[in-house]
């Protein structure tokens, strides 16, 4: 029986490949996907950008590997992870507007499972710097009730799970330093010029 | 630390197989809802598979049922109809022997499991067994049984 191992190989992989395309969307509608994400152009390269039902959960650089970022949220969150751009489209549509300079401040629902304790309440403070001005790491630490922890301050902003609309790219050193950046400094460099907070 | 993997991952894994096994056992038409119903069952009870279970027997098994259930009420909705169309429907078959295709599926739903499974996925007998939920002897006798049928068929063609 050789010739049934051979035969209908070729198309069969495009066929498949065509249900699995329609397959994201029925899962979706069928609220079966724990963990949605797409990839999202910006003018700061492409985002990998992922929502529960609760909210927006990630989003990672291009100085991440997407794949990476997907096997994250699969460990850390639920293996129910699918590529669904559908459940997405407010996420890129306050994305694209802000980029345009069209938006100040981001309303889609947040959701913060990815931090923790210190970490979570330092981007909490975060959250609140408004669009155009600038904290200091010390200034977080303090909002988030312990003024002496700001290198812990730096190492929460470093783990944002979701930089742009939790806004660290806001937050200097007290000398007036850009400090650090996950998507790199040129990335911090562009969002404050776009936002003319300097 | 073995983790599950995303389920987008598992998808792109086993989505040619398993489409490769409906096809062969219910035919063009139904492997797309087969196929659906497939993996919207894999990706409800995912979260709850063990991570060093055999994930491709795991969902070979679920698409293996989906086609059963879908044959099973095919027959159910089968009438006898008063005119046989002259035409036959002309089916989409995958690259190939349409002819070998159309005899496979000429075969009762467990031969033609067994036979799909041992001589198009290469699964063991007792694999065939366990996806088919019988014995890997009765595997074995419908994997034979169905291999006859077949020469049989595509001598006399």
């Amino acid at each position: 029986m050789r010739e049934l191992k051979t035969v209908g190989r070729g198309d069969a992989d495009a066929m498949a490949a065509q249900a699995a395309a329609r397959f994201h969307d029925l899962a979706a509608e069928r609220g079966l996907v724990d963990v949605a994400y797409a990839v999202v152009p910006s003018p700061v390269g492409d985002l990998i950008v992922a929502t529960t039902r609760r909210g927006l959960v990630r989003i990672g650089f291009p100085t991440e590997a997407p794949q990476d970022v997907v096997e994250e949220l699969s460990v850390l969150l639920s293996p129910r992870v699918l590529e669904a751009p559908a459940k997405l489209d407010e996420v890129r549509r306050e994305l694209d507007e802000y980029f345009e300079g069209r938006r100040t401040r981001f309303e889609v629902p947040v959701d913060m499972s990815l931090t923790r304790g210190f970490t979570r309440k330092v981007l909490q403070a975060t959250a609140r710097i408004p669009f155009g001005s600038v904290s200091t790491y010390r200034d977080v630490a303090r909002k988030a009730g312990n003024d002496r922890a700001y290198r812990a301050a730096g190492n929460a902003l470093g783990s944002n799970p979701i930089p742009i609309v939790v806004p660290c790219h806001r937050v200097l050193h007290s000398g007036g330093g850009l400090g650090g950046y996950g998507g790199g400094l040129g990335v911090k460099r562009f969002l404050l010029d776009l936002e003319h907070a300097l | 630390m073995i983790t599950l993997p995303p389920f987008e991952a598992f998808l792109e894994e086993h989505r040619t197989p398993v489409y490769r096994l409906l096809h062969a056992m219910v035919g063009p038409q139904a492997a797309e809802d087969c196929f659906q119903e497939t993996f919207l069952s894999a990706l409800r009870a995912y979260p709850r598979l063990p991570r060093d279970a055999n994930h491709r027997a795991w969902v070979m098994r679920i698409a293996t049922n989906k086609a059963f259930d879908h044959l099973r009420a095919a027959k159910r909705r089968a009438v006898p109809v008063a005119e046989v169309p002259e035409q036959p429907v002309a089916d989409p078959e995958l690259d190939g022997e349409p002819e070998l295709w159309r005899a496979v599926r000429s075969l009762p739903p467990l031969q033609r499991a067994a036979v799909v499974q041992r001589y198009v996925f290469d699964l063991t007998y007792a694999e065939v067994g366990s996806a088919l939920g019988c014995s890997e002897e009765a595997a074995r006798a419908n994997a034979y049984e169905g291999r006859r049928k077949l020469r049989k068929a595509m001598a006399d063609a």
